[in-house]
């Protein structure tokens, strides 16, 4: 089966229209950036603490922000996406001493939305040697004989119920289906013990220096990244085409990092790996086509640039099509099904292969041509050829003349 | 099959084996299968659930410290050698970037005294510069070379006393080394798997657990302001005023000497003990030799007199010297077992010779890491299968190449982190998902390639062979390219990017392995056993 036989579409015929659209998509991102005063990063570029919570029943998000202004937190309350509606991510922006702040959320949290103690142990705190600890005494004063490796076993047995059931134990008679649980423990870990009705499920303190320097770190190890392949490129190619590529990679980040604020979406560690693939697959599709150019230039010598473009383009075509549907496929699956940790994660690699696609073909290859017009254009300066043909390229330019200037374009630089 | 073939397939199920082992080991059993396989895969925290901290060295605790032992040591040989002085004091640096600024201050050495001064403190202090202020006031600073060593032995002690307590925890999986950020040496990144309330740990750690055995001077006041005006304002010569801990509300202050008899460095054991007659917990600790030695000679002379447990600056109790002790004490007051044992383990653990402050905390929930592997497994798995299913679909035969290909790249790309001891990461993820694709369009690029070559009009065999060496090119160029962003990624990247650069440079040898070598010789190896080929099944 073929999808793509000897297409002949003139794509660089219509690099306008996208050219015009890339624009508008920079465009509306960094006026959106502009207007919400810069990326929203994650508290781990800009610091702050972050507890992630599950509750049994959620209660509404603005009950629980005014929970924690009323304790003086000013906190960013939100239902986590891509996730089972029962869980919340609170965020604390001020510059708070990071340490009181994270114990301050949880405290105030449990006071509101949580069960009284009663002077039991909550077992949605803490891990396997801690409930070990409450456990033992309680059973010891209710006769049931245990010798120390059967408790901790029957303690993990019990925080291994927990993590499968997303970090949350609702109801302590769900514990009988735990190995080792006999209903005469089952009555002492009621006894000993309650299920709180919200859990601590991760959470995240950032002094704001660090946040500051992994984002300088950040920015400076892609720049560098980016530097190294425009050599490399220059190298094995010519440096317009290190240039064109770097141009087009970068133009993809930009429009990314722009629909991430947009969407009003989170740039964190793992959105910036995102980006770092999203770099990597635009080079690679960048490259696959300048490298189709650059053996077609040796075999067509006679034919005009932007023609021989357009073939390289549509010989690449399926190449293209498939690589990017079946990676676009995956990232797909990622975005959709992939959970709340991946979701910023898998919507960069979205955004990434669709905008890093199109601009190998709309971005990195009109700019090669206009260089390439450009230096015509001052070589002989009355002539025609300083303008863009819009025309479809099929229509033959002086060929001959053309031909040689592609030939000696590293010469004229 | 011709020899050169044989040679081809013998490197590659070489290759695989060595990979099989990097995995799961030499099983004997199942179960075996499942634990090897845990114990090479190292999940980092953010996929395993677990709590990393970042923590900033105070060292200019260690340089007041080695400050306090050398003015304490020059009292001595001043003494010894009849040097007269007024004073002799430090300053006191409170900032991280000013410990090197340390300052030993002598006051008043006679004229007549300096050169002997002189001598004895270039003899016997060789880490200081002497600067003189005038004919009889001098001050020593400490020389570069000496606060650089002492800023590194700090660290590097540090390390090693919180590796201590952590194991004494029984989290023998944690991990404490330098954040390797070139401005921040006086960083350290500990790491605790499983550990999802990281409260006790930081309690731990936090609890210098520095131990002092004070004489106490006088007191007990009830206030700071009542010690202080009994001494007329001022404080005597080598004395401090220390707290006990507020008990309801409650504080007692003694006036205490300022150079310790005994401190936590001179403490060979510690355990928690539970008191036969009234069954409270203690924490009874046994002094090394030399330390025993000195502390007989002090408890002797003082019999009578009051002496102060000091630990972390806080008066623990201020028992009255009944008689000699030599070797070993005890120290009484703690509210359970629990406590006992952790004063114990911090005893025996030794203090951390500089406090630290948090700057960074991370805990994630067991629930939460099983959670999103779950979830990203599925997801992704899901993704490749239909990458698969299509692949096998378009290309037919030439697909289950593609999909050995892509199985084998995995395999190898996992056999490789196990080797190097590598930590799987979210973003070590995000580097495979990258290779994934990027061994997709390889065996695409090559495809295609071929098919282009047969639609020219070539032989089979010739189009296999124009396909591969023309594809190859582009292959080259396009991992190039993407292995040199990687090296500036690992340069100058911090934690996270690095790890993708890590796994992202694996894949690509991987792939350039089984995309083109692996894929090659199955396309040779089809080809050759038949006499003549006239199509190809792609």
């Amino acid at each position: 089966m073929e999808l793509f036989n000897n297409t002949n579409f003139d794509f660089l015929g219509k690099k306008w229209p996208f050219i015009i659209l890339s624009l508008i998509l920079t465009a509306a991102g960094l006026v959106s950036l502009a207007a919400r005063g810069g990326p929203r990063y994650g508290i781990d570029f800009r610091g702050g603490a972050l507890v992630t919570v599950t509750f049994a029943q959620r209660p509404p998000v603005d009950k629980v922000r005014a929970t924690l202004d009323s304790k003086g937190l000013n906190a960013d309350v939100q239902e986590v996406q891509g996730k089972q509606d029962d869980i919340i991510g609170i965020d604390v922006r001020d510059d708070l001493a990071l340490q009181a702040a994270r114990q301050k959320i949880v405290d105030s949290l449990t006071g509101s939305f949580g069960l009284p103690s009663n002077g039991k142990y909550n077992v949605n705190s803490g891990g396997a040697g801690a409930l070990a600890d409450h456990l033992r005494d309680p059973l010891q004063a209710a006769g049931v004989p245990v010798s120390d490796q059967q408790l901790n076993d029957w303690a993990a047995a019990i925080m291994d119920y927990r993590t499968h059931h997303s970090g949350l134990i609702r109801n302590l008679d769900d514990l009988k289906s735990v190995p080792g649980i006999t209903p005469q423990v089952l009555n002492v870990v009621k006894q000993a013990t309650y299920a709180d009705t919200l859990a601590i499920v991760a959470t995240e303190v950032v002094g704001p220096k660090i946040g500051a320097e992994l984002q300088r770190k950040a920015v400076l190890a892609v720049l560098y990244a980016l530097g190294g392949m425009l050599v490399y490129i220059a190298f094995r190619f010519e440096w317009i085409y290190g240039v064109a590529a770097v141009i087009a990679v970068f133009h993809d980040t930009i429009i990314t990092i722009g629909l991430f604020s947009l969407f009003n979406k989170e740039i964190s560690l793992t959105v910036v790996a995102a980006l770092l693939t999203l770099v990597g697959y635009s080079m690679n599709d960048t490259i696959v086509t300048f490298d189709r150019i650059r053996e077609n230039l040796k075999i067509l010598r006679r034919e005009a640039l932007e023609p021989l473009i357009n073939r390289s383009v549509n010989q690449t075509l399926s190449r293209t099509v498939l690589t990017s549907g079946l990676t676009l496929l995956t990232a797909l699956a990622l975005f959709l099904f992939g959970g709340q940790v991946l979701n910023g994660f898998s919507f960069a690699l979205v955004c990434g292969i669709i905008v890093g696609t199109y601009s190998s073909v709309f971005i990195a290859s009109p700019i090669l041509i206009f260089w390439h017009n450009f230096v015509e254009g001052r070589k002989n300066p009355g002539g025609s050829a300083v303008s863009v043909p819009r025309e479809p390229a099929v229509v033959p330019k002086p060929v001959k003349e053309k031909a040689k200037v592609s030939r000696s374009a590293a010469k004229t630089k | 099959m011709n020899r050169n073939i044989q040679i081809k397939a013998a490197v590659i199920v070489a290759v695989i084996l060595v990979c099989i082992y990097g995995m799961i080991g030499l099983p004997k059993s199942k179960a075996d299968v499942v634990a090897n396989w845990k114990k090479n895969i190292h999940l980092g925290l953010d996929l395993s659930g677990g709590t990393q901290l970042v923590m900033q060295v105070q060292l200019q605790d260690a340089f007041k410290a080695f400050a306090d032992t050398a003015i304490d040591r020059m009292k001595d040989e001043f003494r010894k050698d009849n040097i007269d002085f007024t004073a002799i004091d430090r300053n006191d640096p409170n900032k991280l970037e000013d410990a090197d600024k340390i300052e030993i201050d002598v006051k008043g050495v006679p004229v007549t005294k300096s050169a002997a001064f002189r001598s004895t403190t270039a003899e016997q202090f060789q880490e200081w510069v002497l600067t003189a202020l005038n004919s009889t006031d001098y001050k020593l600073n400490m020389k570069p070379t000496e606060s650089l060593k002492l800023k590194q032995d700090t660290m590097t002690q540090t390390m090693a006393t919180i590796e201590r307590k952590i194991n004494g925890l029984g989290l023998t999986e944690s991990s404490v080394q330098p954040t390797g950020r070139s401005d921040a040496e006086a960083e350290l990144l500990v790491q605790l798997p499983g550990v999802d309330d990281p409260g006790h740990v930081k309690q731990l750690l936090q609890t210098q657990a520095v131990l002092e055995w004070d004489d106490v001077k006088d007191g007990p006041f009830n206030t700071r302001e009542e010690g202080l005006a009994k001494h007329g304002g001022v404080l005597p010569l080598n004395t401090k005023l220390v707290a006990t801990a507020p008990v309801s509300g409650q504080q007692a202050w003694y006036l205490v000497s300022r150079s310790p008899v005994i401190r936590g460095v001179d403490i060979r054991d510690a355990h928690a003990s539970q008191d036969q007659s009234v069954g409270r917990w203690e924490t009874a600790f046994v002094l090394s030799q030399e330390a025993a030695r000195r502390f007989e000679k002090y408890t002797e002379a003082n019999i009578g007199n009051r002496a102060a447990i000091v630990i972390d600056g806080q008066v623990i109790s201020a028992p009255t010297i009944q008689s000699r002790i030599s070797d070993s004490g005890r120290i009484t007051g703690a509210a359970g077992e629990q406590e006992a044992s952790d004063l114990a383990l911090n005893l025996r653990a030794g203090s951390l010779p500089a406090s630290v402050i948090y700057e960074e905390e991370r805990t994630v929930g067991p629930s939460l890491g099983a959670d999103s592997i779950q979830e990203g497994f599925r997801a992704g798995t899901a993704g490749l299968v239909a990458v698969v299913v299509f692949m096998l679909f378009y290309y037919k035969r030439a697909g289950i190449n593609a999909t050995l290909a892509l199985i084998f790249n995995a395999v190898i790309l996992i056999a490789a982190l196990s080797y190097f001891d590598a930590t799987l990461t979210l973003p070590g993820i995000a580097g495979i998902i990258l290779t994934i694709g990027m061994a997709v369009d390889s065996n695409v690029l090559i495809f295609e390639r071929i098919r282009e070559e047969l639609r020219t009009g070539k032989a089979v065999i010739a189009a296999v062979d124009a396909g591969f060496s023309k594809a190859f090119s582009t292959i080259i160029d396009t991992h190039v390219t993407t292995v040199v962003s990687c090296a500036f990624l690992f340069i100058f990247g911090t934690g996270p990017v690095k790890g993708f650069a890590v796994t992202l440079v694996i894949g690509l040898v991987a792939n350039l392995f089984t995309a083109v070598f692996v894929s090659k010789t199955i396309f040779d190896f089809e080809l050759s056993g038949k006499k003549q080929v006239t199509a190809l099944s792609i």
